[in-house]
């Protein structure tokens, strides 16, 4: 077991877990942040994806032991109100159905948008493939993209 | 930590409270056709003594709040019921609560989500429960204002009588509306006058989904609550000896428990379950057929050949119609196993106390969820309550009870409150699963390339009937002959979406395509002279309705310019199932030296379309779902195990595989038929039909990719 402090949303939270715990599940079993989906624990399908320092990062392989002094955000942290622009595509586009997948899928977005801030549609489709939809939301996921793009 | 259902009640309590000391009219439906007024007070409601479940309840207020029975799975119907209520009593959307009702067997009927038929089911009953609560309000308004109800309107929660010029909004009238009695008929709208019905309408959860609120069974906690995780055994085996030891010894391990030949890991959170998981030494023997792919190839084989078959449907005289052709055309179709990979994976919390039990999570089925409870625990159905959370994709697999009858076995194993969560690899090898299925299919043509006489022949698994001997061109075919084989596997099965019509169908439209080759017919032309002699002349029972069929197979060749563009190469599929219509195309053209899959083109008679956001997102979402699962998914077993453990071998759809989708509807004045599952049948036989016309190879297996007329074929896929 190790204690471990660990910056997320801006907060600091210290945790006594096994070294080899995925973040994933520090946030979901530890922390009551369940909005971080656990699907696959392989780093296949992207509904585990936080920001490390920004980063897209698949969290259901990241030991938490890994995550030191890097800043994590989750889709808790993401905006104080549900308003980031990526959220707010996400509303305008009606993009889910089950809805599962999507906390995934606006990380996974927000940090592609703001290292590539105005992409082609092509660098939309490369980013979001890495993440799965079950229920075939993906044409209303890359019109997400796009219109966050637009009104960023 | 949360505790999500709760929080729908917690909201609802919200509202309550800033109402104080008012009143609440509960629509409730003890029977399906009448529905009776009640009256609440606060303190009632506040004490969930009665009535708690209710369709619809109007505070003093003027907030609305809406019961959603059925389970939400991404179908939309937490948004699409509450619509038809608020259509006909003319609320305000936007003062419209809706929360997920209880299991509650007593006030709602077919409180499930299965074979599409939540809307077509209750489309009725919810339009008289908007109707029959705005009729009490209007009565209302009449006896206050003293003006006659005839003369009275209803705009948007507003009442208004323009005469005396008063108006209200629909708050400051439940209380004398508590008062009146509700009437045995009402009048429902004219379809003309929608104003919700027909629009866009965003999904009441959106918000919450977006960040990430606690919704889903998965995000399930309570205080206390141990978590476990379970190994089941190989399908046609049972535990010989068990070594847990190791297991025991992990950190976080707070127990093991074994119940039929699974042994769950109980502890204090999931990770270290995981890692004992792995730690368990188990030995199993055979318990039965211990199954392979290849056993199951030679089976069907063999079955189609000299199984005994059950005759499901019989036109004519086959034999004499493949005697005296002049020309026979036969060809089998195969498909292999699927799992249903929800993105949320099973799970479910059970509290086991004495002679009670309390469920949450999500299920398709809340009453069977209970049933099953009920007959482990040998305690009456009524001593359990189920919570239905929202659903993390369902596609038939959540029908099924088996991961709540483990939650129960747990639970009352430990004596204590527990969540069961299942790995992704536990849903790939744990069942239940879409079966294998192969089909003969047999046509003869007479010299003018007329169908004269038509067979199919299907071998399954666990599913008794493989057909759907009814389904076109049955009725148009003079002499038909449909029979089903079914072989018993030890490997469980299950309804994966569009139950038998998700395989049937790719392999109908294609051997459809077939035939029209060797007819030296246009396959728009083959249909439609099918379905004039279904129409005019039909032969024995007709499971469809022609003239749907003839509007939806003319529309889609007209959107989609059928054979106008010599460098398009083009694959049709029609397909009647679960009530609805679907026509579709799908277009390949040659760029930059390959086949590439550009576009579907859908045409969907689902009758009236109640939501077009939500009823587009189940078309593109069934096609998809059928695209994906027809070029790419493959579960094969090796001795009573799936090969495909996780996402890295079992290969589901990404964003990059999907071409451009348009989709149209057409209003044949239907009442909604049903949509979660209709889109996704006809669209296999669709890409594969066009895969033949641009490359002269016919696809009888999937997947896809998978098959060896396929493998020089560098199908690209791109969105114009």
């Amino acid at each position: 077991m190790a204690t471990l402090n660990l910056k997320i949303n801006g907060k600091t939270h210290t945790v006594d877990v096994e070294d080899d715990t995925p973040l994933l599940w520090v946030l979901r079993d530890h922390l009551g942040l369940v909005g971080t989906k656990y699907s696959c624990g392989i780093a296949q399908c992207g509904a585990c994806t936080v920001h490390l320092n920004g980063n897209a990062t698949f969290s259901c392989v990241t030991p938490v032991s890994s995550v030191g002094n890097s800043e994590v955000t989750t889709i808790e942290g993401l905006s104080e109100n549900g308003d980031h622009p990526v959220q707010k595509a996400w509303e305008e586009i009606d993009v889910a159905q089950c809805g599962f997948c999507q906390p995934g899928q606006i990380m996974q977005a927000a940090a592609f948008l703001k290292n590539n801030p105005s992409p082609s549609m092509e660098e939309i489709d490369n980013a979001m493939n890495r993440n799965i939809c079950r229920c075939g939301t993906y044409h209303k996921v890359r019109e997400a993209v796009a219109q966050a793009a637009k009104t960023k | 930590m949360s505790t999500i259902t709760r929080e729908g009640r917690r909201d609802f309590l919200k509202i309550v409270g800033t109402t104080a000391g008012g009143l609440f009219i509960g629509f409730n439906w003890s029977s399906c056709d009448s529905p009776k007024v009640e009256v609440l007070s606060t303190e009632e409601v506040l004490a969930q003594v009665k009535n708690f479940n209710a369709y619809l309840s109007i505070a003093p207020s003027g907030d609305v709040v809406i019961y959603s029975p059925n389970p939400e799975l991404g179908q939309n119907i937490k948004t699409s019921f509450p619509m038809v209520v608020a259509e006909e009593l003319d609320a305000d959307w936007s003062k419209v609560r809706v929360i997920q009702a209880n299991l509650d067997t007593e006030k709602y009927d077919r409180q499930l989500t299965g074979g599409s038929g939540a809307m077509p089911h209750s489309w009725e009953r919810l339009r008289k429960a908007g109707a029959t609560a705005k009729y009490v309000l209007v009565a209302a308004a009449a006896q206050t204002w003293n003006v006659p109800a005839e003369e009275i309107t209803v705009e948007s929660g507003v009442i208004s009588h323009k005469g005396s010029n008063k108006t209200g909004h629909f708050g400051e009238f439940v209380e004398i509306a508590s008062t009146l009695s509700a009437p045995e008929e009402v009048t429902l709208k004219d379809k003309k006058d929608f104003k919700i019905i027909g629009t866009p309408v965003k999904n009441v959860d959106a918000k919450e989904i977006y960040t990430g609120k606690p919704m889903y069974g998965l995000d399930f906690y309570r205080e206390g609550m141990k978590h476990a995780m379970i190994q089941r055994a190989p399908f046609g085996m049972k535990i010989k000896s068990m070594d847990d030891g190791a297991a025991r010894g992990v950190s976080g391990v707070t127990d093991v428990v074994t119940f039929g030949n699974s042994v769950a890991v109980v502890g204090t959170s999931t990770w270290p379950l995981m890692k004992a998981k792995k730690l368990l030494r188990i030995e199993y023997e055979a318990d039965g057929n211990v199954e392979s792919t290849a056993d199951h190839d030679r089976i069907f084989k063999d079955l189609l050949e000299n199984g005994k078959a059950d005759v499901r449907r019989k036109d004519g005289n086959v034999d004499q119609a493949f005697k005296t052709a002049a020309k026979v055309v036969e060809a089998e179709y195969q498909c292999p196993f699927l799992a249903h990979s929800p993105m949320e994976p099973e799970n479910f919390f059970a509290h086991v106390q004495g002679d009670r039990c309390e469920l949450i999570g999500p299920t398709q089925t809340p009453d069977r969820a209970r049933q099953t409870a009920a007959q482990i625990l040998g305690i009456p159905p009524e001593n359990i309550t189920v919570e239905i959370t929202r659903l993390g994709g369902g596609f038939g697999r959540r029908l099924r009870a088996d991961y709540v009858e483990e939650a129960v076995e747990v639970s009352r194993a430990i004596n204590g409150p527990v969540k069961i969560v299942w790995s992704r690899e536990d849903e790939l090898t744990g069942g239940a699963y879409r079966p294998a299925v192969r089909y003969k299919f047999s046509a003869a043509l007479d010299d003018a390339g007329n169908i004269i006489g038509y067979k199919l022949k299907g071998v399954g698994m666990n599913a008794g009937n493989t057909t759907r001997e009814n389904n076109f061109p049955s009725g148009a075919v003079e002499n038909v002959l449909i029979e089903s084989i079914s072989y018993d596997s030890s490997i469980t099965t299950n309804a994966w979406r569009a139950p038998i019509t998700n395989f049937l169908a790719y392999a109908e439209q294609s051997f459809l395509d077939e035939v029209a080759l060797a007819a030296g017919k246009d396959p728009v032309q083959l249909r439609l002279e099918l379905y004039e002699r279904a129409k005019n002349n039909p032969v024995g029972e007709l499971g469809y309705n022609v003239n749907r069929m003839i509007a939806v197979t003319k529309e889609v060749a007209e959107k989609s310019n059928w054979g106008k563009n010599p460098n398009v190469k083009q694959g049709l599929s029609v397909y009647f199932s679960h009530r609805s219509y679907v026509a579709q195309v799908a277009d390949i053209e040659m760029d930059a030296g390959s086949p590439t899959l550009k576009r579907i083109t859908a045409v969907t008679d689902c009758g009236m379309v109640v939501n077009p956001t939500g009823a587009n997102h189940q078309v593109r979402g069934g096609i998809v779902d059928g695209m994906g699962h027809a070029m790419y998914t493959n579960l094969t077993f090796e001795n009573g195990v799936p090969k495909q453990k996780n996402y890295d071998s079992y290969r589901l759809i990404r964003l990059k595989e999907v071409p451009e989708i348009n989709t149209h509807f057409l209003d044949s004045g239907f009442d909604p038929t049903g949509l979660g599952e209709p889109a996704l049948p006809p669209t296999g036989g669709a890409i594969a039909n066009a895969i033949f016309a641009a490359t002269g190879r016919r696809l009888r297996s999937q997947p896809f990719i998978e098959q060896k007329e396929f493998s020089d074929i560098k199908l690209e896929i791109k969105r114009t």
